[in-house]
């Protein structure tokens, strides 16, 4: 591969116990944008980190544009943006005064300061609150700061740690037309995040990471083929014949019991096929107590890839609660 | 549409320019954020203002009416331990302030930043002393209108104003670290206050501490905050200095000797 703007070479991590990278390779091209897919704790932050000079790697190496991001993390730091899923900006500062104080601390020539907050308030459709302390500012509103505050030294390279982690749909697809944008004008992006439509959305290329370790890589395209474009989720009214009802779908699409008796069938297409799935429910006396229709998630990947879900693994004898996911790995996140 | 993002090929910032001048220049952009901070958050001016005024109030009027220090009036004998307790007091917004930077994640923002590492701390210290100056201002009027007079010279004035600062340099290392090994803004608090507490109360700051008991005693006569206590009291009313001074300053160099490494090692592997 010719140049790759971000690089890492068996990047490994540990934190006491837990190892939170595990033998980490990544290659981002100059002008594209890669997605670390993963559930919390799976290291994609610690990856981050790394990259952005902020921690550093127990072993391996890693490189933005060339520069090693240890031994030259001074000059790594000039040319990357970090914007997180912390919204990390001073509350008590206006949205204004935030930006200047960045456009200071990375070293801008001071007549550009004020004139690039500006610039940059306006396109981020902050103008309004441009005055009032960030405490008063919605989620949205802060994500949003975040990101600018990220931009004012121009960095050719930007990292976004789960940006729409904890937003609202309209926050969330405002952040993701306002990346658009920046991918657009030649930004190499490397983003983390826990959702398959956004890494869809957004990103050339994904990684699947689990437990520090990359498990799948490709593009949206080819990660979703297996995946079908709809999921069909039923709960059987019996769970007892959850095995039974599995077999007769998966004459029809691929099939994955999950548990507490729910089915999810992967169809190709909306329509016709999720009609079949009834009358083969109807025809196999089997009640459905709840039949809902989703687009497939990180939970489907996960399935897919590693035929658990994702937080446990076949090592793990329990299985986690549900709507837990991943291990906590202390000070990784 | 404005392209928002430059070419790689920009020229990364100078490096001619020395690195001291960035390291201050970043140090001085911090604090001026931290003291807007503090004037945009009330419960940090209320442990700056409103609690020294309580205490000044309280001791001058509550409790000054029942005590006796011989050969002096209570509240001139009062105002030097008002003075120190009002930067001790201070002192705890550091810690408060640096956990909030640590969970919040700005200081990983700053982290991934050209700034100098040693701006955030450095920064912080400044904003510090900043307001211990307004503190010490304000609670010399606050005195004054409670009845302290000054029996120096504003020569010693400045001089007992500058050993405030040094004590509030000292404090705010220790500050510094407890607040980073805080989880919370509301834990740093919580370990924050205890150690202004033993620090004040078992001190010659609003009492003689020759009647307190045995043991007692020997940790008031033998604690920084007594120290400087001892040094402040002469140059506001009069009276020798020196071997107090030479204890206070002891005791800074050697919190700032073992704090301010603790800090920035922390600070190193924070976040």
């Amino acid at each position: 591969m010719a140049d790759p703007g971000i690089a890492a070479h068996g990047l490994v991590k540990r934190f006491g116990k837990v190892v939170a990278l595990d033998g980490f390779d990544l290659a981002v091209q100059t002008g594209s944008v890669l997605a670390l897919l993963g559930p919390n704790g799976a290291g994609k932050t610690t990856a981050v980190r790394i990259l952005a000079t902020i921690l550093e790697p127990d072993a391996g190496q890693a490189s933005v544009f060339g520069l090693d991001v240890v031994r030259e993390a001074e000059d790594v730091r000039a040319a990357i943006g970090l914007a997180g899923q912390y919204a990390a900006v001073d509350e008590s500062l206006t949205g204004r005064e935030n930006l200047r104080l960045i456009g200071r601390l990375t070293h801008q020539p001071r007549w550009s300061i004020a004139e690039r907050a500006e610039e940059l308030l306006d396109r981020f459709g902050l103008q309004m609150a441009a005055g009032r302390p960030v405490r008063t500012y919605s989620g949205g509103m802060r994500r949003r700061l975040d990101l600018a505050a990220a931009l004012v030294h121009r960095p050719p390279v930007l990292f976004l740690d789960e940006p729409t982690t904890g937003l609202d749909p309209s926050g969330r697809s405002d952040l993701w037309a306002l990346i658009g944008q920046l991918v657009a004008d030649g930004t190499t992006v490397l983003l983390t995040t826990q959702y398959l439509e956004e890494a869809d959305r957004l990103a050339d290329n994904i990684v699947v990471v689990d437990r520090g370790q990359i498990i799948a890589e490709g593009t949206p395209v080819q990660l979703k083929a297996n995946l079908g474009s709809t999921v069909v989720e039923i709960r059987v009214a019996d769970p007892a014949d959850a095995q039974r009802a599995a077999a007769h779908l998966r004459q029809i699409a691929p099939t994955d019991v999950l548990a507490g008796g729910t089915l999810a069938v992967k169809v190709p297409d909306k329509g016709a096929t999720v009609q079949e799935v009834v009358r083969l429910l109807d025809a196999s006396a089997i009640v459905a107590e709840s039949l809902a229709i989703r687009a497939p998630t990180l939970d489907d990947v996960f399935l897919q890839l590693t035929g658990h879900p994702v937080g446990t693994g076949p090592d793990e004898a329990a299985p986690q609660p549900a709507g837990s996911v991943g291990v906590n790995q202390g000070g990784a996140s | 549409m404005t392209t928002l993002v430059a070419q790689t090929d920009l020229p990364l910032p100078s490096r001619r320019r020395s690195k001291l001048a960035w390291a201050a220049a970043d140090a001085l952009a911090i604090a001026k954020r931290n003291v807007i901070g503090m004037t945009r958050r009330p419960q940090v001016l209320a442990f700056a203002t409103i609690q020294p005024v309580l205490f000044v109030l309280l001791f001058r009027y509550v409790f000054g009416s029942s005590i006796h220090i011989p050969g002096v009036s209570y509240v001139n004998y009062l105002m030097a331990g008002i003075f120190v307790q009002t930067v001790m007091f201070g002192a705890q917004s550091t810690a408060v302030g640096m956990a909030e930077d640590l969970r919040n994640g700005l200081i990983e923002r700053f982290r991934s930043l050209v700034m100098a590492r040693s701006a955030v701390l450095a920064g912080r210290v400044l904003a510090d002393a900043l307001l211990n100056v307004f503190g010490i201002v304000l609670m010399l009027g606050v005195g004054y209108l409670v009845g302290f007079r000054l029996h120096t010279n504003v020569a010693a004035l400045v001089a007992a104003a500058g050993v405030l600062l040094l004590f509030g340099f000292a404090i705010s290392w220790v500050n510094v670290l407890l607040g980073m090994a805080a989880k919370s803004a509301e834990a740093a608090a919580a370990a924050s206050l205890p150690l202004t507490v033993l620090l004040a109360f078992p001190s010659s700051a609003f009492l003689l501490t020759s009647n307190m008991p045995g043991p007692l005693r020997a940790y008031a006569d033998h604690q920084p905050l007594t120290a400087t206590v001892n040094t402040v009291r002469p140059l506001l009313l009069g009276g020798p200095t020196a071997s107090h001074a030479v204890a206070a300053i002891i005791w800074y160099v050697g919190i700032v000797a073992v704090f301010a490494p603790l800090s920035v090692l922390r600070y190193r592997r924070a976040a």
